[in-house]
């Protein structure tokens, strides 16, 4: 008999939401946390937005010693982690505890910084030693997010990072079920981190134009499927949850947001930035997490779309739901949730599966807001503006990055 | 213990290839003649000028010239180390007998271990930015540097469209690299995993974020030794080419021997140092995993992280388990120094040519503290049947994984 696993716990620091009810009631009420860059001068760069988050650290419980080891990214999983295990209201056995982590970029800000500091501005071919923080070896390798978070809830099972670009979010998940699944633990900390917004992340984005130029209105510069899209809006964040195996889980008589029915990934093989318009790859990803949660498509009562608003993504997995689908694409609510709060890479995975069990909770499926004129080939019901109510049991979210990863995942309400 | 278990439904998982770029030798033979000859790869830094900084050792991979490998557009949009770890792949599926065309897209997956990623591509474009500006940034820099490249390089390069990963656990990442291929195999999401790692950083920033650590030595690797000052860091790794052992055997692949057990533990966080450290805990359960026994296992392959109070936990939990000098032990990496995502990897494609060969190489230049009770192979490398290998992996504050090699029989 194989073991299940479900959500008990979600923690959440979104772009204008810190907090689950904050991020909920964003989501539900359609508004938009994209905003120009104030981390540091933008001026000088292509794309100037972002969908930042006003973090008071301290007042989310870290010490002051801790916000200085820690990479920004580190600080939000910490913090995201603690609310979803106070939410599960779970004593954490730890030998029983695993911890994973996703992240696209891991501590590339502190990185950012540090180079800037030991190479004097760039001056230096070989960087000077001496003006290193004494944490640069924890930003060197990102599994210190991981740690981090196992040293908060005091867990002692596997520990990883998984890093897969912006898929992360749903991999680390997918991963963290195997664990469970397995009966190598029976609870994990598991979700997704990125702090992202810096010069040289800002710069990369920049050099391939996947970021937006849309400079002068930046609270609507975040556009999945319109027409007028081009390029997505960076962000950041994180999500975690604390999964627990069902048994156990009924057992204490824990609240169960949704049961992680199944997951998928698969590479594309094409191009580690290029898609193929015809969303092949992603399509069997879906039908694999589907064939996994023993489901049919046409049990899909709404689908969370990567919708990063890019030209070339949002026609991919338009493409890939109908492949994957059917004639059932056309009658399901698809939404981006990044149209509110930017794309965080690894972390948006994780918070889009908390978007999805969220709305498995409420039985209300979020907007995608800056809707107004879908491009012709984005041609599915994406829930333009306002939120919609709308029975929903079983969610289908997908992800899609660089490096060719698409990603699946099913979550079902616990029966 | 390990609580209460509902084991999946276990296919056995064999190992059919072998890829292997290491200091001590490029490609598995050389590699493997220079391993158990006791011929180390480590000497002074050549990719960056060194001299001024309190260390100056690491294992480079010799003789390695990219062009005479890889096409000439994929080396503007690859770091030194993805140029290692796509030739190594190649290396491991021809090993394997495998030629991608001829298997289905999604029968073939990857999963690789990364620590920190590109970061020698990552110095060049952090330096373009801010002595020049963003404008000066490469287009490249976005997947050129990130963790993910070279799952995502591999996979392309091979048309492999299966189940993908990429794990971070510092030099614990080989083996959870491995162990999340070996699951892929078990539930019979892929026929055929690439797995492992190839890494390196031996580049100015790199060595500026390693010596933070202060754990790298000045002066030589020498784990367990009384004089353990540190490690000395290498680039390199290997990948194995992971296949369930019926259809393998139907192919006709000739299986380097089993992946039969693996356990990851992470240690008490600083405030629960009088808990016992989990390296002891990884080792039981990888045991438990294999079905075997402690007087099953031949050989311990050692995390050795050449840092005395490190060393000391890593003896008392060898110790602990199989007992005062029970099990041969070895730590071949003295000839290549750690390789972060590559150390685990390499460490269990030396376990698989130990078992292949019965030999079991030796740990070179170091005198083993006797307090330690370690049966430590020094000096010459010890000819004896391998059937069991335990391989031990540790990660910066914390990382504890055991994996359990096994001859194919």
């Amino acid at each position: 008999m194989d073991r299940r696993v479900v959500i008990t716990g979600i923690g959440v620091l979104a772009p204008g939401g810190v907090g689950v009810k904050n991020f909920w009631n964003l989501l539900e009420e359609g508004r938009t946390a994209t905003r120009p860059i104030s981390f540091f001068d933008a001026g000088p760069f292509r794309s100037r937005v972002a969908a930042e988050i006003d973090l008071d650290a301290e007042a989310c419980g870290l010490t002051p010693q801790e916000i200085r080891r820690m990479d920004r990214g580190a600080q939000l999983a910490v913090i995201a982690a603690g609310e979803a295990v106070a939410d599960s209201g779970l004593t954490l056995d730890p030998e029983r505890t695993g911890v994973v982590v996703g992240s696209a970029v891991g501590a590339t800000t502190s990185l950012d910084e540090e180079y800037r500091i030991v190479s004097d501005g760039g001056r230096l071919d070989l960087v000077d030693h001496r003006y290193a923080v004494p944490h640069l070896y924890d930003y060197f390798v990102p599994s210190s997010f991981s740690r981090e978070v196992a040293w908060a809830v005091d867990a002692t099972g596997p520990n990883t990072v998984v890093s897969t670009g912006c898929t992360s979010g749903l991999d680390s998940v997918g991963y963290a079920v195997e664990l469970i699944r397995e009966g190598s633990v029976d609870t994990m900390v598991a979700g997704a981190s990125d702090a992202p917004i810096s010069p040289i992340t800002v710069a990369c984005f920049d050099a391939i134009k996947a970021t937006t130029p849309r400079n002068d209105d930046p609270e609507h510069a975040s556009r999945p499927f319109d027409a007028s899209r081009n390029g997505f809006v960076l962000g950041e964040g994180s999500a975690m949850f604390v999964l627990e195996e069902y048994e156990q889980a009924r057992a204490r008589g824990a609240h169960i947001y949704a049961e992680i029915a199944g997951f998928a990934n698969r590479c594309n093989a094409y191009h580690m930035t290029g898609l193929r318009p015809d969303g092949r790859e992603m399509a069997e990803a879906i039908t694999a997490a589907l064939d996994e949660a023993r489901l049919d498509p046409t049990a899909i009562h709404y689908i969370n779309a990567h919708g990063s608003g890019t030209r070339q993504n949002d026609r991919h997995e338009t493409a890939a739901f109908k492949r994957s689908l059917g004639e059932h694409a056309y009658r399901t609510p698809v939404s981006s949730i990044k149209s509110m709060i930017g794309h965080s890479l690894g972390a948006i995975g994780s918070i889009e599966i908390a978007a999805s069990a969220l709305a498995i909770e409420h039985n209300v499926v979020p907007p995608t807001v800056n809707l107004h004129n879908p491009d012709p080939e984005c041609d599915l019901d994406y829930v333009p503006l306002t939120a919609r109510e709308h029975r929903t049991d079983v969610v289908l979210t997908v992800g899609s990055g660089f490096g060719g990863f698409q990603s699946a995942m099913v979550l079902r309400r616990a029966a | 213990m390990t609580g209460t278990k509902t084991a999946t439904k276990r296919a056995e998982v064999v190992v059919t290839g072998l890829g292997v770029t290491a200091p001590n030798g490029l490609g598995t033979s050389d590699y493997w003649a220079a391993t158990c000859a006791g011929v180390g790869g480590i000497g002074p830094v050549g990719r960056f000028d060194a001299s001024g900084y309190p260390t100056a050792l690491a294992g480079e991979v010799p003789g390695f010239v990219p062009e005479d490998h890889l096409a000439s557009r994929l080396l503007p949009q690859t770091d030194h180390m993805t140029r290692l770890a796509l030739v190594t792949a190649d290396w491991a599926l021809a090993d394997a007998g495998v030629r991608p065309d001829e298997w289905s897209d999604y029968d073939l997956g990857v999963v690789t271990a990364s620590s920190a990623g590109g970061f020698e591509f990552g110095q060049r474009e952090l330096q373009a930015l801010w002595s020049k500006g963003g404008r000066h940034v490469s287009a490249y820099q976005s997947f050129a540097w990130f963790y993910a490249v070279n799952t995502g390089q591999i996979s392309i390069r091979h048309s492999m469209r299966g189940p993908c990963g990429v794990v971070v656990s510092d030099h614990a990442g080989g083996l959870d690299a491995v162990a999340q291929a070996r699951r892929q195999v078990r539930r019979g999401t892929s026929r055929l995993m690439l797995s492992g790692g190839v890494d390196g950083a031996v580049c100015s920033w790199g060595w500026v974020a390693q010596l933070a650590s202060q754990r790298l030595s000045p002066d030589g690797y020498r784990p367990f030794d009384a004089t353990a000052s540190g490690y000395v860091p290498g680039e390199g790794g290997a990948f194995l080419v992971l296949e369930a052992a019926e259809p393998a055997r139907e192919r006709g692949a000739r299986p380097y021997g089993r992946i039969a057990g693996y356990g990851s533990t992470f240690d008490p966080r600083p405030d629960g140092r009088d808990r016992e450290p989990g390296l002891k805990r990884a080792i039981d359960l990888a045991l438990d995993d294999a079905g075997i026994t402690p007087a099953d296992v031949d050989v311990v392959f050692a995390d050795a992280a050449g840092v005395r109070e490190l060393d000391a936990a890593e003896a008392a939990a060898i110790g602990a388990v199989f007992g005062r000098r029970g099990v041969p032990v070895t730590a071949p990496q003295t000839m290549t120094g750690r390789l972060y995502a590559g150390a685990a990897a390499l460490q269990v494609a030396c376990a698989l040519l130990a078992i292949r060969d019965g030999i079991v190489p030796p740990t070179t230049g170091t005198d083993p503290m006797p307090e330690y009770g370690l049966d430590l192979v020094v000096g010459e490398a010890r000819r004896r049947p391998v059937r069991t290998a335990l391989v031990l992996a540790r990660g910066y504050d914390g990382n504890n994984s055991a994996l359990i090699v096994r001859e194919e029989v």
